[in-house]
């Protein structure tokens, strides 16, 4: 089992790392749109008074969308309190630490988790080839990641704040995992089997998720405005790619020294 | 078989179910490691949700 633990080892220091630098990243990237966003959608919400916020939430945005400004300015100082999401009283952390140090937990079980994926090709590789991972692989391995989880999924689900209404949750989710395993399965084709044949198929499933294109609304109505979901999206994927970089390269350096390690004693 | 190549077939024996013993034993993160990331990022549990709602709007995982 000395390769599992080389896997699992190498993943949680990386992973940790990764996740503790993204959390510091989101504070002043992604995390500040939230919370203004929610504003936006909590203020769309109290407006609506008594109906489910599951409801309807496009007929919430459509309805007040004419009181974006008033909404925005007594919502400022109490989106604290937060009922930002449907779960309708289900446990949910408290602004500022808490919801914090929640989200630094989930940032590096997310990148344990990616690590985890990362380490296994690494091992698979580095058994085949005789040799060990390279930083310099594994940061593309890691590009490889920013292009299937961040990049192919976010052409027809673009990274979305709270408040903006979306087609049910299930068939996005659905489109999302199949636009990720057509597009790995797309470069894998392309960069492992050198054929014309398997490039064209490689294409093929590349552009295959577009061409059925994702789960949307008809018609989306929101009072979040659309410059800040632009910036949202741009804050997205930047830090994706600082992401998938870092953890492709410290995963791959962490586990070429713990695989050594543990070849040399075995 | 001579001697030569029965001394082979004991040295390539132990490399190739090593070799197994890699791919399953990566295989075998690699799903720990779906687990990890479906659970954070994906689960309908709502208090998972809401412990991990900012990561996954981050993320562009699909949320709400």
């Amino acid at each position: 089992m000395s390769t599992f633990r080389s896997i699992v080892f190498a993943s949680v220091i990386a992973g940790f790392i990764v996740g503790l630098i993204v959390t510091v990243l989101q504070q002043f990237g992604t995390v500040p749109l939230i919370l203004k966003a929610e504003v936006f959608e909590k203020a769309a919400e109290t407006h609506q008074h008594d109906a489910p916020a599951t409801a309807q939430p496009a007929a919430a945005g459509h309805d007040h969308a004419d009181h974006d400004h008033a909404a925005h300015d007594h919502g400022d100082h109490d989106h604290g309190a937060g009922d930002h999401d449907h779960g309708a009283g289900a446990w949910e952390p408290r602004d500022g630490f808490e919801r914090n140090a929640y989200t630094a937990a989930a940032n590096i079980l997310t990148a344990i988790g990616f690590a985890l994926l990362l380490a296994g090709f690494f091992a698979v590789r580095s058994g085949a080839t005789g040799a060990s991972i390279s930083w310099h692989e594994g940061l593309l391995w890691g590009l490889a990641g920013f292009a299937v989880f961040t990049l192919a999924p976010g052409l027809g689900l673009p990274p979305e704040l709270p408040g903006v209404p979306a087609a049910p949750l299930l068939s996005r989710q659905i489109w999302w995992l199949a636009s990720v395993l057509a597009t790995a399965g797309g470069l894998a084709l392309i960069v492992f089997r050198r054929s014309v044949p398997a490039a064209i198929a490689g294409v093929i499933l590349l552009t295959l998720p577009h061409l059925i294109g994702a789960p949307e609304l008809a018609n989306i109505e929101t009072n979040v405005p659309s410059s800040l979901t632009h910036q949202f999206v741009t804050a997205v994927t930047v830090t994706s790619l600082v992401f998938w970089t870092l953890l492709g390269g410290l995963t791959s350096a962490v586990f070429a020294r713990l695989d050594r390690g543990a070849d040399r004693r075995a | 078989m001579s001697q030569s190549q029965l001394a082979n077939a004991q040295v390539t024996l132990p490399v190739a179910a090593g070799q197994v013993g890699r791919l399953s034993q990566a295989l075998m993160a690699m799903v720990l490691g779906v687990f990890v990331i479906g659970m954070v990022g994906f689960s309908h549990i709502d208090v998972v949700h809401n412990a991990a709602h900012d990561v996954r709007h981050s993320n562009a995982f699909p949320c709400h």
